[in-house]
């Protein structure tokens, strides 16, 4: 069983005491470019199978590989966002093996001298504790075709749309020590990498997919044999993954039995990883640096001038949302994982007279605004409320046109129509109400209607307040300013 | 028809652009002697139409007084250049049936310079072997004989087999090849024509079927040296598609040809006066000394002193890139495929009937050499040599502007005799490989006759794209051998 208590790192209890995770993580990150990493071919996703393959990614016969500088450029702004020392020169190597979806019979990757070495990403995990993992290098390479086996009852179908696409690999350190760790690195991972616009961080079309290391060791031990499982495409399933690899490693290692060093695949039906290959049948890659292509280098101030073109990062912006708007951690991390969530926040801060609350608009974005677009299945950018729209509903709210409760009946509306806050209240006569007479006579109404209920509360019964505060607010229709509600209530029934 | 053969490549533009012949005329004259010659097994496409076709654009240019500096000279084209919808093979039967939908760099350069294509010519099954015998369209034949031996057919080198035999028995005015151990200057010293290698770099290498990719370099195979330099001019130059070319201006090449060798130093290397070299030779290559002596060039005996590991270093470099240039013969998207139960079966039985025996042998070394726990021992230890191989000639270079020796370490032998040996037949790379690992420019000049009656080459070295001092080198060697000597069946035509 797994603990629950969060202050207490992550055990696994096996039959002989508790078990230790060690988890590193390979991404594959697919290069947000134009083209691929050696050719001219586009790289859209979901494209008419093999309409994007140019000669070179078909490995035609004296083809020759021409590095992509925007790729490079991508890896280099990936490098500096990970805090990850730069490489001036880097070289590509061959990776050779044969398969059909591989046309040139290698893969060009690089090796021994990755474009970017070791770096570091930033965690704040659920509990309120922080962490820091590794990033021991990232190297730039070329993916791989897609095999179609289920095309034809005896033939595979080859497509080569992917074939030279550009990938990083991103290789941590073994620093993760739980599933949960590994999906926070997973995720602040594809938030950097889509604030700087390097990788979509789609998992689903594979344009990030993670090779999982995992193994077990008693508490203060040191590391135990890693199976590397292949190829997982979803948070989820590296979650379950990692949970499965670990009790068979400790079932096995409790029996007595040791682990083999091994390729293992997971099977998301089953939630279950098995053996894809072992050590013994490993290829043997038989890396040699490609003759096609010289030594990569870099121009120091091409360095300096992507490092001044990075924008504002998730953890920078996050640490500003907390001093600058007074947030909470939790508020500032969920309104800063996404650029795009963060930009909106702020256009509603920012907006308008500049004398938004930010922290009601934080409330209004987290809760009303993502609620609501969670519930109709929409995303951010298909809002049907915009920024400036809800920039409007809290200018109103902010100079107590309406309260609190009408807000949301408007915001409510505005989803439902798309027209701003303004007119609505003017249209349906919900401004609120902060006129003293008229307040007054309303609150006279009340108690003159519950006279048994004003003795009680003056006899001692504190709580029936609330109640005469309800009973004006709905006779209001919503509209009475609260403070004065209260103000009068609280003179009245002391007199 | 005889007269219009005999023109060299200059002679020819000239004679187009004075009038007194046509393109069509001249590519006719060779069309039909490609027909005379067919035993010479020199083609293994001829592309008469297309020749005639691209003759006719010529003349109506000449006609015009307009035209590229190769405007309307026919030129054949080694097989391993692709060649925009022309069977392209590499003499491999793995590449059966296939047609380029794209032209090599050097191809194109070479037709945007006026050059008409007779045909692709044959070589080595992707250019590896030294005799063209590794051709699964069979040996391409040398057009000379022995004085002793009129019925042995030789060899005429290679892997530029067939360009040799096509220039050398005047089937084409001039032809392409490539040298990635020295597969352009063995065969033209085996047949009597010029061969050049320029600088890696010098000549982009895309749409030429790889065999070794950082060893692997284009040049002209011609008649003389000013041919040589005329054609170069015509094939090299930049080109952004290709990572390996150089971002340099192409000079003329033929200017400061006739310049002389006076006040240049010619290096002499000690390390190629190798054991068990014909006399004959040892006594070319001094006499070779001794003319540019006399034509006021001044000898310096060098060192090269890692040139002894030059044919080891060569032939575990070559064979390990080729192994990895060579997997994506795979029977999956072009030529031969030859099915099988699983996709590793279909691997193994195209690749089995695809590569011939040499083909095979190269990819199980390269393979071997680049293996965990042999890599070591083998590839970087010869990556390492190569270094210590190219530092021998930039301190030669130093002081030298070129470097006289020997191109073969024998005549052209008769077809049949080496091929069982393969470490008989890498020897004749003795002379030429360090030149490729180098990555230096080179020349084959044909220089006198052995004994047999056959032609023997000197080469001439050069420093890092200094080609055009190169050749002026080998422009005053041509001179002072003035080699004259005529394969027997060129008699009569």
């Amino acid at each position: 069983m797994a603990e629950a208590d969060s202050a207490q790192p992550y055990r696994i209890q096996g039959e002989t005491g508790p078990w230790e995770l060690v988890i590193g993580l390979e991404v594959h990150a697919q290069v947000t470019s134009k083209s691929k990493l050696f050719s001219g071919a586009a790289t859209a996703f979901g494209a008419e199978p093999n309409s994007q393959v140019s000669l070179v990614d078909a490995a035609m016969p004296g083809m020759l590989p021409v590095i992509n500088r925007e790729c490079v450029d991508q890896a280099v702004r990936t490098g500096l966002a990970l805090e990850a020392r730069i490489n001036e020169v880097s070289v590509f190597d061959r990776k050779n093996y044969f398969y059909a979806d591989l046309p040139q019979g290698y893969q060009i990757s690089q090796y021994l001298q990755p474009i970017v070495g070791e770096g570091v990403v930033h965690l704040d995990l659920e509990d309120g504790r922080t962490c820091e993992v590794g990033i021991e290098r990232l190297h730039l390479e070329q993916d791989a075709g897609k095999s179609l086996h289920d095309q034809h009852p005896s033939k595979s179908y080859i497509d080569l749309n992917r074939s030279g696409v550009a990938l990083m690999e991103i290789v941590s350190k073994p620093d993760l020590r739980s599933p949960e760790e590994t999906a926070a690195y997973i995720r602040k991972l594809r938030s950097i990498l889509r604030y700087i616009g390097t990788c979509d961080g789609n998992m689903q079309e594979g344009s990030m997919r993670c090779d999982v290391n995992v193994s077990v060791r008693r508490p203060g031990e040191g590391f135990g044999t890693r199976c590397e499982i292949k190829n997982v495409n979803s948070i989820r399933f590296v979650q379950q993954a990692i949970e499965y690899e670990a009790r068979r490693q400790i079932e096995i290692l409790e029996a007595g039995g040791t682990i083999d060093q091994e390729t293992r695949l997971f099977d998301a039906n089953r939630g279950e990883t098995r053996s894809m290959r072992s050590k013994e049948e490993a290829h043997d890659y038989r890396y040699f640096p490609d003759p096609d292509l010289l030594p990569l280098v870099l121009d120091p101030a091409r360095i300096a001038e992507l490092k001044a073109s990075l924008p504002e990062l998730p953890d920078a912006r996050k640490a500003r949302f907390m001093s600058e708007y007074g947030l909470s951690l939790y508020d500032a991390s969920s309104l800063t994982e996404e650029r795009a969530t963060a930009d909106w926040y702020e256009a509603v801060v920012k907006g308008g007279s500049g004398k938004r609350d930010p922290k009601i608009a934080a409330n209004w974005v987290l809760s009303e605004l993502f609620g609501a677009l969670n519930k109709a299945g929409l995303d951010l950018a298909d809002s049907p409320v915009s920024a400036d729209a809800m920039g409007g509903l809290m200018d109103l709210l902010g100079d107590g046109t309406i309260s609190g409760r009408i807000a949301k009946d408007v915001f409510a509306e505005m989803l439902e129509t798309g027209k701003d806050a303004a007119a609505i209240v003017e249209e349906k006569g919900l401004k609120q109400v902060s006129d003293t007479g008229a307040i007054e006579a309303i609150v006279d109404a009340v108690l003159a209607e519950n006279q048994d209920k004003v003795a009680e509360y003056r006899g001692g019964k504190d709580k029936l307040f609330g109640f005469f505060v309800g009973q004006t607010m709905k006779r209001s229709g919503g509209k009475a300013n609260p403070g004065m509600v209260n103000e009068l209530l609280k003179a009245k029934l002391a007199g | 028809m005889g007269g219009l053969l005999d023109l060299d490549l200059v002679a020819a533009r000239d004679a187009l652009r004075a009038g007194e012949t046509t393109s069509t005329e001249l590519t006719r004259a060779y069309l039909d002697r490609i027909e005379a010659t067919r035993n010479l097994n020199a083609y293994i496409t001829v592309t008469a139409d297309r020749a005639l076709a691209m003759a006719k654009v010529c003349d109506e240019k000449l006609a015009k007084g307009e035209g590229g500096p190769l405007e309307g000279l026919p030129i054949a084209v080694k097989d391993l250049f692709c060649t925009e919808g022309v069977l392209t093979t590499a003499a491999s039967h793995i590449l059966d049936g296939f047609k380029p939908p794209y032209e090599s760099t050097v191809t194109s350069n070479l037709w945007g310079a006026g050059a008409v294509m007779l045909g692709k010519t044959n070589l080595d099954e992707f250019a590896m072997g030294s005799s063209n015998e590794t051709s699964y369209y069979g040996p391409a034949v040398n057009p000379w004989r022995a004085a002793d031996d009129a019925e042995t057919k030789l060899v005429p080198g290679g892997s530029s087999g067939g360009s040799a035999s096509a220039v050398a028995g005047r089937a084409a005015l001039a032809a392409t090849g490539t040298d990635t151990g020295g597969s352009i200057r063995q065969p033209a010293g085996f047949t009597g024509i010029v061969g050049m290698r320029p600088t890696y770099g010098r000549c982009s290498r895309w749409g030429i079927v790889a065999f070794a990719s950082s060893l692997d370099q284009a040049g002209p195979m011609t008649r003389t040296v000013a041919d040589a330099a005329l054609m170069l001019s015509g094939m090299a130059g930049h080109d952004p598609k290709d990572s390996t070319s150089a971002p340099l201006p192409v000079p003329d090449f033929s200017a400061g040809l006739e310049d002389g060798v006076k006040g240049l130093r010619i290096g002499v290397p000690k390390e190629y006066r190798i054991d068990g070299m014909p006399a004959e030779i040892e006594k070319l290559w001094a006499q070779g000394v001794e003319w540019l002596k006399d034509a006021g060039a001044e000898i310096v005996d060098i060192s090269l002193p890692h040139t002894p590991y030059a044919l080891p270093t060569y032939y575990i470099i070559a064979p390990a890139e080729a192994s990895s240039n060579l997997a994506r013969y795979d029977g999956v998207r072009y030529g031969l495929r030859v099915d099988g139960d699983s996709l590793a079966e279909m691997y193994a039985n195209t690749r089995g009937a695809g590569f011939g025996a040499e083909v095979q042998r190269r990819i199980l070394i390269g393979t071997y050499v680049l293996s965990a726990g042999y890599y070591d021992a083998y590839y970087r230890k010869a990556q390492r040599v190569r270094s210590l191989i190219r530092r021998d000639f930039d301190q030669a270079f130093e002081t030298v502007d070129a470097i006289l020796a020997p191109t073969a370490p024998s005549d052209a032998f008769a077809i049949g005799a080496e091929v069982d040996d393969p470490v008989k037949m890498y020897l004749n790379d003795v002379f030429t490989v360090p030149l490729n690992l180098a990555g230096l420019p080179g020349i084959s000049v044909p220089a006198g006759l052995s004994a047999r009656g056959l032609p023997l080459g000197l080469q001439v070295m050069g420093a890092m794209f200094e080609e055009a001092k190169l050749l002026r080198v080998a422009r005053a060697l041509e001179k002072a051998a003035a080699f004259a000597a005529r394969p027997a069946m060129l008699e009569g035509i």
